[in-house]
């Protein structure tokens, strides 16, 4: 009688260590599944979403006017848009991107308590007489890339944004609209104003060289 | 229109967002004021300026790798994952519990994963041929492609003419066909004018209808085989595509008007060519 008690006992921690094993290496692929899925995840989103850094980029470093404070905010906005992502089903990854990035831009103008967020602010200071713009001289000085980009970096933020969105990103009404979150109809009048005060700064620009 | 309302829509048509009717009204304006065309040409500059001569900001190669690098932190940071390496093994310590529980979980487990690879296996094998877009599908997107590229300012029609006389003629000599062509003015689907385009590897004729303010094309060339196809209807991003054809043509109408109207449209068409 003996010996077959010992031999069942023997069975039985043999049986309950080798189900031990069973258990960690169950754990042990559940932790390395969750890794897979982890990285899978991270590598699709890198996928998407890393081609458009420079979209990215571009746009905060326009907003922002300050090279540490872009890179920090599209950082920032890769982080955010790494934790939404299981939110984003849309085929537009670089739309979805430039979202994130403008936002997380105005926080931190406002932040820094920038205000030339609105045009209101800016037409008060900057109300000149250079209303009426000759197209002559703005054709003549067209290829004066950096008299544009300095009258550019002294628009009001919502501008220097729509510029380069319809014309570095190549961006449409819609994207853009879903973009700055104005409504779509918004969208041609605001270049149609960004424009015009990009005009009158380089008259103004044009006019203090001579 | 005058020039308030020109200047009001310039932008609008510099960037290529008019609709193609109030895009000619302003470049008949153009044409006839030469103010608003320096006005357009200055704004032309400016835009091609900004698109070309400002500096693209690009992204340095240090900034790609710091994201990357913050993205890793992310995911070693997440709650998830930590919890469940540093919770207790769910064995027990003691040796007091019931064996079904200890035998059946761990194999409930190897079970349940077993399956998901096997689903995942599966949907593998299926989903390309699932996702994989039929003839019907591939042609319904160059259909809507060709259509709204007609629509763009310009592009509505090579010929332009209510007059089937002068589209019909126009046709055949650019075609190795000569398609049916039919003004349904007196219907509500005045033609608005030919226009020549290139689908599903050959060239094709496109017919231009007006439905109120929208626009139908007509797509047609020759039927393949002398059999009478039935009539198809396809609703694809938002567009209506009809499809019928006769012993001579297969035709393809595309439109963003309803459902209704374009078979009205396609019931008219085929009554109007039968009596020709």
């Amino acid at each position: 009688m003996a010996a077959p008690l010992k031999a069942d006992y023997a069975f039985d921690t043999e049986d309950l260590e080798s189900s031990a094993k069973i258990v960690k290496f169950v754990i042990l692929k559940k932790h390395q599944e969750q890794d897979a899925a982890q990285e899978h995840e991270l590598a699709s989103f890198e996928e998407i979403m890393l081609p458009h850094m420079d979209a990215a980029h571009n746009l905060a470093k326009w907003l922002l006017r300050n090279e540490e404070d872009a890179q920090d905010v599209v950082q920032e906005a890769y982080l955010r848009a790494f934790k939404s992502f299981a939110g984003f089903h849309g085929s537009n990854g670089r739309a979805w991107l430039l979202t994130i990035v403008r936002n997380t831009s105005y926080t931190l103008l406002k932040k820094n308590r920038v205000v030339d967020l609105t045009t209101t602010f800016d037409e008060e200071i900057h109300a000149s007489g250079h209303e009426s713009v000759n197209p002559v001289t703005i054709l003549e000085h067209s290829e004066d890339a950096e008299l544009i980009r300095e009258a550019m970096d002294e628009l009001p933020a919502e501008f220097r944004e729509i510029l380069t969105l319809r014309h570095q990103e190549g961006l449409s009404y819609k994207e853009i609209a879903n973009i700055a979150q104005i409504p779509p109809g918004t969208v041609m009048s605001r270049l149609a104003r960004a424009r015009a005060k990009l005009k009158e700064y380089l008259a103004a620009r044009i006019g203090k060289e001579k | 229109m005058n020039c308030e309302e020109a200047t009001k829509l310039m932008d609008g048509y510099l960037d290529g967002e008019l609709d193609p009717i109030t895009s000619q009204t302003i470049e008949q304006h153009l044409r006839d004021c030469r103010n608003c065309e320096q006005a357009y040409e200055a704004n032309g500059a400016l835009i091609r300026a900004v698109g070309s001569a400002i500096p693209y900001y690009k992204a340095p190669a240090e900034l790609r790798e710091r994201i990357q690098s913050s993205l890793r932190e992310e995911i070693a940071e997440r709650p998830t994952r930590n919890v469940a390496r540093d919770a207790q093994p769910p064995f027990p310590r003691r040796q007091s519990e019931p064996r079904t529980i200890l035998l059946g979980t761990p194999w409930n487990w190897l079970g349940l994963a077993a399956a998901i690879i096997f689903a995942a296996i599966v949907a593998l094998n299926l989903m390309p041929r699932l996702q994989r877009p039929g003839a019907d599908q591939f042609l319904a997107t160059q259909l809507i492609a060709s259509h709204v590229r007609s629509l763009m300012a310009n592009h509505l029609t090579d010929v332009a003419s209510s007059d089937q006389h002068t589209v019909k003629p126009w046709l055949d000599a650019k075609l190795d066909f000569a398609p049916a062509v039919v003004d349904l003015s007196s219907e509500g689907f005045p033609l608005v004018g030919g226009r020549l385009d290139y689908l599903d590897n050959r060239s094709v004729a496109a017919l231009v209808y007006q439905r109120r303010k929208h626009f139908i094309n007509l797509f047609v060339w020759p039927a393949e085989s002398n059999a009478t196809g039935a009539t198809k209807a396809i609703t694809h991003q938002g567009y209506q595509l009809l499809h019928w054809a006769d012993p001579d043509f297969n035709y393809w109408a595309v439109s963003d008007v309803n459902d209704k109207d374009l078979q009205a449209f396609k019931q008219l068409f085929e009554e109007r060519i039968a009596r020709h």
